[in-house]
C-alpha cells in the first residue's frame, strides 16, 4: 500500500496544482480580449448556481421540490435576504436558523 | 504590512461561513481516509498537498480499490478542470502580483476561495485583493487540515456528524453570494441554465456535470451579451 498510496498522492497534487495555475502563473503574460474578460465575468454566476441548485432541490440525491424540504426552502431564504440586504453574513445566518428549525420540526 | 492584517482578517471572516460548511467534509474525508487503510499522516498529507475536496473524495475509492495510478491521477485532473476557469477569470487581477504570490494563490485556488474573492472583487473593487485572498485561503487552508487530521485520528470516534446539516452553510453562503447578483436578465438566464443543466447532467460523473454547466451558463451569458450589443 505504502509507496502506491504516496505517488498517488504525489500525482494527485501534480493533477491539481498546474490546472490551479494554467492562468495566474503559466499564462500570467497574457492580455484576454474585452469579449473574453465579459464572458469570464459569468463564470462564478454559472458555477455557483451550478454547485447549490442540485444540492437544494435533491439532498440526497432524491429531487424534494416541496415546501418540506429544508434545503430548498433554506436556500431560497439565504438568497432572498442576500438579495434584499446584500449582506452575506446576515443571509447565511437567518438561512441557517430556518434550516435548523425546519429540521428540528420536521424530525 | 500592519494596514494589509485587517484586510486579510476580513477576508478570513468571510470565508467562515463556508469553513464551517467544509468541516464535516474535512472529518468525513479523514474518518474515511483511515477506514480505507491510509496512515493518518498520509490523510493529512493529501489534504496538505493535494487540497481538493472532491477530488479527494473520489480518490478513496480509486485507491481503496486498488485502481492503476494513471487512472487516479487521469481522474483528480478532470475532476479539477473547471478549477482553469477561476485560474483564468482570476489572472487580470493577478497579473501584477509577483511569482511566488501568484503561484501560492493558485495552490489554494478552491471553489470556495474563488468564490469569496470573485464576490469581494464586486463588491469592493481590485484593491488590496491580495491580502484579502490570503487571509481567505490561509484560513481555509488550516482549517480542512485541522479537520482532516481530526477525523483521521479520531473520527471513528465521532458518529453521527454527517446527520448535524453543517453542509448547508456552503450551499447557503453560495446562494448568498449568488442572489445580489441576479437584478438583471443576463445573470438571470446564466444562473438558470446554469441551475438547470447541473441538475439535468448531476448524474455525469468525476463532476462534468458541474463543468459542463458552467459552460452552458458562460455561453448562454456571451450570447446575451452579444445580442445586447447588436441592440444596442
Amino acid at each position: 500500500m505504502s509507496d502506491y498510496l504516496w505517488w498517488a498522492i504525489l500525482g494527485m497534487a501534480a493533477a491539481t496544482f498546474p490546472v490551479r495555475a494554467s492562468f495566474l502563473v503559466f499564462g500570467h503574460g497574457l492580455r484576454f480580449p474585452p469579449a473574453v474578460v465579459r464572458a469570464l465575468g459569468h463564470v462564478p454566476v454559472a458555477v455557483l448556481t451550478a454547485i447549490v441548485v442540485p444540492e437544494a432541490i435533491a439532498p440526497g440525491g432524491q429531487l424534494n421540490l416541496s415546501v418540506a424540504n429544508p434545503y430548498l426552502v433554506g436556500t431560497l431564504v439565504a438568497g432572498l435576504v442576500a438579495w434584499k440586504t446584500g449582506r452575506t453574513l446576515l443571509a447565511v445566518a437567518v438561512s441557517f436558523a430556518v434550516f435548523g428549525a425546519m429540521r428540528y420540526s420536521l424530525g | 504590512m500592519r494596514t494589509r492584517l485587517p484586510i486579510a482578517l476580513a477576508g478570513a471572516r468571510d470565508t467562515l461561513p463556508l469553513a464551517i460548511g467544509t468541516t464535516p467534509f474535512a472529518i468525513i474525508f479523514g474518518t474515511l481516509a483511515v477506514a480505507a487503510g491510509f496512515p493518518p499522516l498520509a490523510a493529512l498529507a493529501m489534504s496538505a498537498i493535494v487540497f481538493a475536496g472532491s477530488a479527494q473524495f473520489i480518490s478513496l475509492s480509486l485507491i481503496g480499490g486498488g485502481a492503476p495510478l494513471g487512472l487516479i491521477w487521469l481522474t483528480t485532473f478532470v475532476v479539477n478542470l473547471r478549477h482553469a476557469l477561476y485560474s483564468a477569470t482570476l489572472q487580470p487581477v493577478a497579473r501584477d502580483w509577483p511569482l511566488p504570490w501568484r503561484a501560492l494563490t493558485a495552490f489554494w485556488l478552491t471553489d470556495e476561495i474563488f468564490a469569496v474573492v470573485e464576490r469581494r472583487l464586486q463588491t469592493a473593487g481590485e484593491a488590496d485583493a491580495l491580502p484579502y485572498y490570503l487571509g481567505s485561503a490561509v484560513f481555509f487552508y488550516l482549517n480542512w487540515l485541522g479537520w482532516t487530521a481530526v477525523g483521521a485520528l479520531v473520527g471513528s470516534r465521532l458518529p453521527g456528524l454527517a446527520g448535524l446539516g453543517l453542509d448547508f452553510a456552503m450551499i447557503a453562503t453560495f446562494a448568498a453570494m449568488i442572489a445580489p447578483q441576479l437584478r438583471s436578465l443576463t445573470p438571470v438566464a446564466v444562473a438558470l441554465a446554469a441551475g438547470g443543466t447541473a441538475w439535468l447532467a448531476h448524474g455525469l460523473p468525476y463532476k462534468l456535470g458541474l463543468m459542463l454547466a458552467a459552460l452552458v451558463g458562460v455561453t448562454v451569458g456571451v450570447a446575451l451579451d452579444w445580442r445586447n450589443k447588436e441592440a444596442a
